[in-house]
């Protein structure tokens, strides 16, 4: 992936904050945040935060990984409800793959994501752990 | 609109062409199709391709291709769908005889992807995924697909060996196709004990990695009848979209880009899905080509994978599918392999496709996909 400073700066509410945009007109909310409504094609939509909380819809354990990521195989891909209904497609950490189960409870947290060689930018984002029970 | 002919159509066996360049390999297909409608002289030139540009740093690859086919001065230009490149650089080319700019053109899919290691090629690949919000964190396509097939197998209570019938039988017909890159059987058991690529998705639910070009030559009625005895029209076409990001889905069992594509070409060409003798379908992974046969009104929502894994749309069914070994045998060059499709279609419709035939088929079928159903081609033939 090509990083620069502007681009990363950019995607900064969705990839830090886990922000998204909520429709004003149909009240339809989605991630990442676009400037009009998938569901109504309103462009009457606003940024809102999103819940960091959700639980796992369906996953996948990534074997076969993109060049740059090697060292982080096996990937666990997985599409997260949040407790707003809200889905999110990202990865799980902290946990071993065999250990995920449906429905189970996890919480976006910031991460290094990737790095841009050994002295370039370092990409951040959030990425999915279990979360304490409860 | 005019009505649009297929007149000649041409194909490289898929595999390691490590002889030959993206305007070697494309050359290669156009030269067959150009023969096969007797010396036809297109005027334009559309090129379906994905990963040129990520791969080997080409772009302006119409004109690229236009010049290794010994075309140097038509119209060309150059088609980008992800994996659906192919199919809708045969709608782009449909229309420039439809809409009458030109009467004689030339649609060619290339690509090659065994000149590098897996791990890039995948990540070439991704590119079809949201950059900013799934590729960053690595996501592959495979995954993106496995997301898809963990959750239709848990919803439908589809088994792990019943979609395992699907590459069984894929490999089957492919294995009596030319032009296929896999020519071997496999057995269920082979199947559930491949190699995980991105658990579910195993190797052998996977269509492979290889380099391929196919053509067509498209022209219109009146100059059909010159250049071929058995034309085949272009009956419907239709595309349509969904979101690049699977996050915002409306609903990741659906694929409503295949529906409505079908839907529009189907209108088109005056039918219906029980119409359909003979089709091919996206099936780049197991999980693909089941959305496919639902959302293209084949079968019911949630019974593909059983009505298959019982043994329908077999040949001389209605319809037959994926005769050719489908992505997962024939293979799946990305932005070639909807080119195939319609060739392969075509000579279904001909009667001379060198594999497992069909009958005899009068309305056919190609549904040809980027991304996980983001955007999507469907093109109805008619003999
Ligand atoms: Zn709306």
């Amino acid at each position: 992936m090509k990083v620069s400073p502007a681009r990363v700066w950019r995607a900064r509410g969705s990839r830090y904050r886990l922000e998204g945009s909520r429709c004003r007109d149909c009240g339809f909310t989605f991630y990442p945040p676009k400037p009009a409504c998938p569901k109504c094609g309103s462009r009457n939509v606003e940024r809102v935060q999103l819940p960091p909380r959700g639980r796992v819809v369906t996953w996948a354990v990534q074997y076969t990984v993109p060049e740059g990521f090697r060292s982080r195989a096996p990937i666990v891909a997985a599409i997260i409800e949040l407790e707003n209904g809200v889905r999110v497609l990202g990865t799980i950490v902290d946990v071993d793959p065999s250990e995920i189960r449906d429905g189970m409870t996890v919480e976006a947290q910031l991460r290094r994501v990737a790095e841009d060689g050994d002295e370039g930018l370092i990409v951040y984002g959030l990425k999915f752990v279990p979360a304490p029970r409860g | 609109m005019r009505r649009v002919f297929v007149v000649g159509v041409g194909m490289t066996r898929v595999g390691r062409r490590f002889d030959k360049g993206l305007g070697e390999l494309a050359a290669e297909a156009i030269f067959r199709a150009i023969d096969d409608a007797r010396g036809a002289r297109p005027e334009a030139l559309v090129v379906g391709n994905m990963m040129a540009s990520s791969l080997f740093n080409q772009d302006n690859l119409g004109a690229l291709v236009a010049d290794y086919a010994g075309l140097r001065g038509v119209a060309a230009y150059h088609v980008e769908a992800a994996c659906g490149s192919g199919g809708h650089a045969v709608v782009a080319g449909y229309s420039l005889v439809a809409s009458g700019l030109y009467d004689v053109v030339l649609v060619v899919g290339v690509e090659k992807m065994c000149d590098y290691p897996t791990s890039v090629v995948t990540a070439a690949l991704a590119q079809a995924a949201d950059a900013e919000h799934e590729l960053v964190y690595g996501i592959s396509f495979p995954s993106l697909n496995a997301l898809v097939m963990r959750l239709y197998m848990k919803t439908f209570g589809a088994s792990r060996e019943a979609l395992a019938q699907w590459p069984v039988r894929m490999h089957e017909y492919g294995s009596r196709n030319p032009y296929a890159q896999l020519r071997f059987r496999i057995s269920v058991d082979d199947v559930v004990r491949s190699p995980v690529i991105a658990d579910p998705i195993r190797l052998l639910d996977s269509s492979p990695i290889g380099d391929g070009a196919a053509a067509l030559v498209l022209a219109s009625e009146d100059v059909a009848r010159k250049l071929s005895d058995t034309p085949v029209e272009v009956a419907g076409v239709g595309m349509a979209t969904d979101s690049v990001d699977l996050s915002s889905r409306m609903d990741l069992l659906d694929a409503p880009s295949v529906r409505l594509a079908a839907e529009k070409a189907y209108r088109m060409a005056r039918v219906s899905p029980r119409d359909i003798d003979v089709a091919e379908v996206h099936d780049a992974f197991t999980v693909t080509g089941l959305l496919c046969l639902e959302a293209l009104g084949f079968v019911e929502r949630g019974k593909a994978w059983k009505e298959f894994a019982d043994g329908r749309f077999g040949p001389g069914d209605k319809p037959s599918v994926n005769l050719s070994g489908g992505l997962k045998a024939r293979g799946h060059p990305v932005g070639a392999t909807g080119v195939y499709q319609v060739a392969e279609i075509a000579m279904q419709l001909r009667g001379d496709f060198p594999g497992v035939k069909a009958g005899s088929p009068s309305i056919g079928l190609a549904a040809n996909f980027g991304g996980v159903a983001t955007q999507t081609s469907v093109v109805v033939l008619r003999r």
